[in-house]
This record gives structure tokens, C-alpha cells and sequence, in this order.
């Protein structure tokens, strides 16, 4: 249980399998506290069941997780997202039933007040609400929110997602492919988002937008067939002959990284 | 429950009219001149009804706070329950058994009623919240069934004849005991708005909140960091509370509680009331109560006994007309409003 001072996450030869299907094939990765990490890969890569074994949706079948020096391969969903190791969902799951404030307002009755508390409290409810606002305030989705969830647009509900997570006063937050069906304004806010979080929160995002890889991360991993084939800054990716093959079968550099570049 | 907003800059767009929960209250001052309403009717029934229909209205509001716990779980919760009547008999029995051996007082029993529903559910719901939709369904009907044929072999609560004699109750410990139906009824009522009140409080805390939350979304609200267990399981043991105090109110109005009383029949009647009323509102699942034991008790007479047949009659024409329950009837126009916002 050794970690290095600037690591927060730290997988050892994580493995999952599913019978014969080999979905995460023996990964390890480190992220540094901090960082602004991303994971491209192919459809079908294991991105998002990696995610689901780091944030205990899924149980590895072998290897470690160690975050912020913890072995925490063992512990429940629950108990990752209370030690600050949250993330979001691909397609997004709210409680559609509820209105935008109750969304937002689960999460931050989580980690700062009393979500068990049998009976209301003025006080106490009004600082949840107020703490509310300000996550929705953030992720600029102020206008409505006693809308029920169900209502809201695709891009809309993705906004609460990211208000839900940084309720959650996360350490690290994995981000599943979060511009999504988004717009490009919306992706631009959400990037913007990404960009003013402190630093001290950890960023690792799935996401197939290569612009938005590329403008955010500092770090880039590719998974292929359940594999990490490369691990590197943006440029070394970018350049790396193993990705190219992988990622884009024999298509030219220019056609996939040029834009961003 | 509107919370003005603090935060500077806010109140630009939304101006004051925030809900921490949206239980779907859009004037809190009309709702509660209703509720006054309501609550006046109910106080002065014993004025107009003579003593069999008054006690049938008695019956009544403790079979309806019956529902109310199960509306907890189902409405709010989202884990639909044929259980309850368990806790219910728990706190008949109990109740029962203090007013012979114990104490006569309405206040003991309810007390002593309560927790032994509450504890009855905390021991079983361990067991049953671990599980969730169809496989929840069956546990708590066998939790039912087999709380029907304990007390049924049990012959220390009279069996299957059951327990008979249990004096009238009185308020308060060693007080005059309430023989006149109306006084009785009024106990009855008190216990109804106790429960009630308690099921409102609930559903607007931070509990209530957690507890829609695992009804729209147990997962979500696990990956939140919340231990969805222990909120299924203070939730459950809190309606098995209502439903032990159901239960004393239906012992104090009946002086008689068997076996029969916790059946089968019981349990799917409390659920068809749930869904009649409106699963979620808590409100409309108690019209849905009176509304059962009006059709299958009062109703029923009229045509040789035939009530339940009658019931199930209202029940087809209720699930066409109203598809949301009683409660939907508002929700309608509810629901246009929001749409134009």
C-alpha cells in the first residue's frame, strides 16, 4: 500500500471479465491529484466499464484501486462517492420525478447536512437550498429550478448532472462522455465548467470529442479492447503510432487531429 | 415550504418562489384552509351521523391511516407493499392486550402500539428493504401471511376467535372511559390526525426527499454516496409506526381485533386504496380509503353483501376515469402549468 505523495488514483492490473469477454484487460494507471486527465478509446473500448469498476458500479475481477492512497477495491459505491470519488453517467440518470432544486439538493443533503433527518428543519433545509442554488448558479441552470427534471432538455439535464457532482464535493470526478448530444454552446459551457474548478479536484473525462479532449487534458490515456495502449501528454498522443492504429485504423494524422491543433 | 432566496443575484429571475420540496403546493395558504375544512367536517360528523355510520367513519379513519403507511412506502418510496398489515395487527394487538392487562388509557396503547409496529417492521424490514419491485412485493405479502397465522395459532390472543373483552378506552390513565360513540370517534379521529400530520412532516424532510429520491432513482442516489439501505430501512420502520398506530385507533373504535382483521383482503384493500387515491399524494389515498370502506361496508349493504364485487366494479371504472388516483384530478391542472412556464 504504497502510493506515490502526487498520485490520488492509482489502479494495479485491473481486470474484468465477463465470462470469456475480457472488458478492462489487466490496466494500470496513475493520475496525479490534480490533473486534468483523459480517456479516448474506440466504441466498445471498456471506457465507461472502466469507469463502472473505479466508482464500484462493478466489481474487478482482479487487480487494485488505490484512491488518494486507500485501497479501496473492496468498498461500495457509496462509500467511494463519500470519500470524495464521484462520477456521472453516460446517459443521464436524475430522478426525472423530482424538481431541478431536489436533484441537486439530494446531493448536497449528502455530503454537508442530515439526509435522514425524519422532519424538516428551517435552518438547516434553507442552507441545503442556498448551497442548491449555487451549483446551479454554476453550471448556469438558474432560471427554472422547480422544473421537474423529467422536463428538462437533453443538454439541460447533462448541466444537473455536473451540479449533482460538484455537490457532491468530489475529490475526483469521473466525467462519462459529458458533451454528449450537447450543443456546441452547451459544450463550451461545460468546458468552461471543467476549466474553473479548483484545482485540488481531479478531472479524468470519457469523451469522444477531440476538441474538448485536447483543450482540456493535460494527460491523455487510449483503451483499446480493454487495453491501455498509451498513456501520454496530448502531443505524444497525438503522434503515437499505436493510437493512430487503434484508433482511427489507417487514416491520416491530419484528418482526426488537425482541427485541434 | 418557499424559501426565499439569500443569495444576492438570484432573485433576478426567480423571485422568492423557490421550493426546497416539491411536494406540489402551490399555495400553502389554500391548502391549509382545506385541510381546516376538511378537518371541521370531520369533527362535527358525529352531530349528523347516528352511531353505526359514525362508527363506520371511525373504522374508517384508522383503515385510512393504514393506508397512509402504506402510501409511504409505495407512493413515496416507490416500493409498493402488501406488509403493513403486520405492523397494523402489531399495534391492534398490543393495544389490545395493554387495555385488558395494563392500562385503559387511548394515550398508553397508542404509545405502546406504535413502537411495537415500529419495532415489528425495524425487525422484518431488515430483511425486506434488501430487496425492491416484485421480490419486496412477495416478502412483505408472506410478512403479512405470516403475521395473519401467528396470531391466528396464538391462543393467548384468543386465536382465530380473537381478542375479545378489551375494556373501552379512555384518554389519559385512570380517566372516564369514552362509551359515547362520538367521544369515541373523536379519540379515533385525534390518533387519524396524529398519524397523518407525522406521514406530512416525513414526506417534507430531508428523509422524505432521500425517500423519493430511492423511488426515482436508487442507484443515482447510491452513487451520490447515500446508503440507500439504511434509508429504505428508518422509512419502513417509521410507516410500520403508522400503521401500529392504525392499528390502536381501529382496536379503540372496534373493542375487538382478529385475525380476519389482518388477512389478505386487508392488505390488497389498502393498496387498491392507495392506487384509487393516487400513489405519492398522501391526501388523495386516504379519500381512496373512505372510499372503500364506504363501497364495500355501506354500499354493500344494500345489495346483500355483495361489496366487494362492487368494489371491484369502482375499482375498473377508477383506473379509466382517474388514472392517477383522486390525487391525479389536481395534478392535472398542475401539470398544464408547468408545461406553460
Amino acid at each position: 500500500m504504497t502510493t506515490t505523495d502526487t498520485s490520488i488514483l492509482d489502479i494495479r492490473d485491473l481486470t474484468l471479465s465477463f465470462g470469456s469477454l475480457t472488458a478492462v484487460d489487466r490496466v494500470t494507471l496513475r493520475v496525479d491529484e490534480g490533473a486534468r486527465h483523459a480517456l479516448i478509446g474506440p466504441n466498445g473500448a471498456g471506457k465507461s466499464t472502466l469507469f463502472g469498476v473505479l466508482a464500484g458500479r462493478l466489481r474487478a475481477t482482479s487487480g487494485q484501486i488505490f484512491f488518494n492512497g486507500q485501497d479501496v477495491t473492496a468498498l461500495s459505491e457509496a462509500e467511494r462517492a463519500r470519500n470524495g470519488l464521484v462520477r456521472t453517467f453516460q446517459h443521464s440518470s436524475l430522478f426525472l420525478g423530482m424538481s431541478v432544486l431536489d436533484n441537486v439538493g439530494l446531493a448536497v443533503e449528502r455530503s454537508t447536512s442530515q439526509p435522514k433527518r425524519p422532519w424538516p428543519s428551517r435552518r438547516r433545509d434553507r442552507a441545503v437550498t442556498d448551497a442548491a442554488m449555487t451549483h446551479l448558479e454554476s453550471v448556469g441552470l438558474l432560471s427554472r429550478p422547480s422544473a421537474l427534471c423529467g422536463a428538462l432538455s437533453h443538454g439541460e439535464r447533462r448541466q444537473v448532472e455536473v451540479a449533482m457532482v460538484l455537490a457532491c464535493e468530489p475529490r475526483m470526478v469521473l466525467f462519462d462522455e459529458p458533451t454528449a448530444g450537447m450543443s456546441v454552446a452547451e459544450t463550451n459551457r461545460f468546458a468552461e465548467i471543467v476549466e474553473s474548478l479548483p484545482r485540488k479536484v481531479t478531472v479524468v473525462v470519457v469523451e469522444h470529442d477531440l476538441d474538448i479532449v485536447f483543450r482540456l487534458a493535460e494527460r491523455v490515456s487510449v483503451l483499446a479492447a480493454g487495453k491501455l495502449i498509451a498513456d501520454g501528454t496530448p502531443e505524444e498522443i497525438r503522434t503515437n503510432d499505436a493510437v493512430q492504429e487503434a484508433y482511427l485504423g489507417t487514416s491520416s494524422n491530419e484528418a482526426l487531429f488537425g482541427a485541434a491543433s | 415550504m418557499s424559501a426565499t432566496n439569500t443569495l444576492s443575484g438570484l432573485t433576478a429571475d426567480q423571485p422568492g418562489t423557490t421550493k426546497l420540496f416539491n411536494t406540489g403546493a402551490p399555495r400553502p395558504a389554500f391548502r391549509l384552509f382545506v385541510a381546516v375544512v376538511i378537518l371541521l367536517i370531520l369533527v362535527a360528523l358525529p352531530f349528523f351521523l347516528a352511531p353505526y355510520p359514525l362508527s363506520l367513519a371511525g373504522r374508517a379513519l384508522a383503515f385510512g391511516l393504514l393506508v397512509v403507511s402504506v402510501d409511504l412506502l409505495t407512493g413515496v418510496m416507490g416500493m409498493p407493499s402488501l406488509g403493513q398489515v403486520a405492523y397494523f395487527g402489531a399495534g391492534a394487538y398490543t393495544a389490545g392486550l395493554v387495555g385488558i392487562h395494563l392500562s385503559s388509557s387511548g394515550l398508553v396503547q397508542l404509545l405502546i402500539g406504535t413502537l411495537a409496529g415500529a419495532a415489528l417492521a425495524l425487525l422484518t424490514g431488515a430483511v425486506a428493504v434488501r430487496t425492491a419491485g416484485i421480490v419486496f412485493l412477495m416478502i412483505t405479502l408472506a410478512i403479512g401471511e405470516l403475521a395473519h397465522i401467528g396470531v391466528d395459532s396464538l391462543s393467548v390472543v384468543g386465536a382465530s376467535n380473537g381478542l375479545a373483552g378489551i375494556p373501552p378506552v379512555s384518554v389519559l390513565p385512570g380517566g372516564e372511559p369514552l362509551t359515547v360513540p362520538g367521544y369515541l370517534y373523536w379519540w379515533v379521529l385525534a390518533v387519524f390526525v396524529i398519524g397523518f400530520c407525522a406521514a406530512v412532516i416525513l414526506n417534507r424532510s430531508p428523509l422524505g426527499r432521500s425517500m423519493r429520491g430511492v423511488r426515482d432513482g436508487e442507484l443515482r442516489l447510491r452513487a451520490l454516496g447515500q446508503n440507500t439501505y439504511s434509508v429504505k430501512l428508518i422509512a419502513y420502520t417509521i410507516a410500520g409506526g403508522v400503521a401500529g398506530a392504525a392499528g390502536t385507533a381501529w382496536v379503540a373504535q372496534t373493542q375487538f381485533i382478529s385475525p380476519g382483521d389482518l388477512g389478505f383482503d386487508m392488505a390488497a384493500f389498502a393498496l387498491l386504496s392507495v392506487v384509487l387515491g393516487g400513489a405519492g399524494s398522501l391526501w388523495g389515498p386516504v379519500i381512496g380509503a373512505g372510499l372503500v370502506i364506504f363501497v364495500r361496508d355501506w354500499l354493500g349493504g344494500y345489495i346483500e353483501g355483495r361489496g366487494t364485487l362492487l368494489l371491484g366494479v369502482v375499482f375498473v371504472i377508477a383506473v379509466y376515469v382517474l388514472p392517477r388516483g383522486v390525487a391525479g384530478i389536481k395534478g392535472r391542472s398542475l401539470r398544464r402549468k408547468s408545461s406553460d412556464s
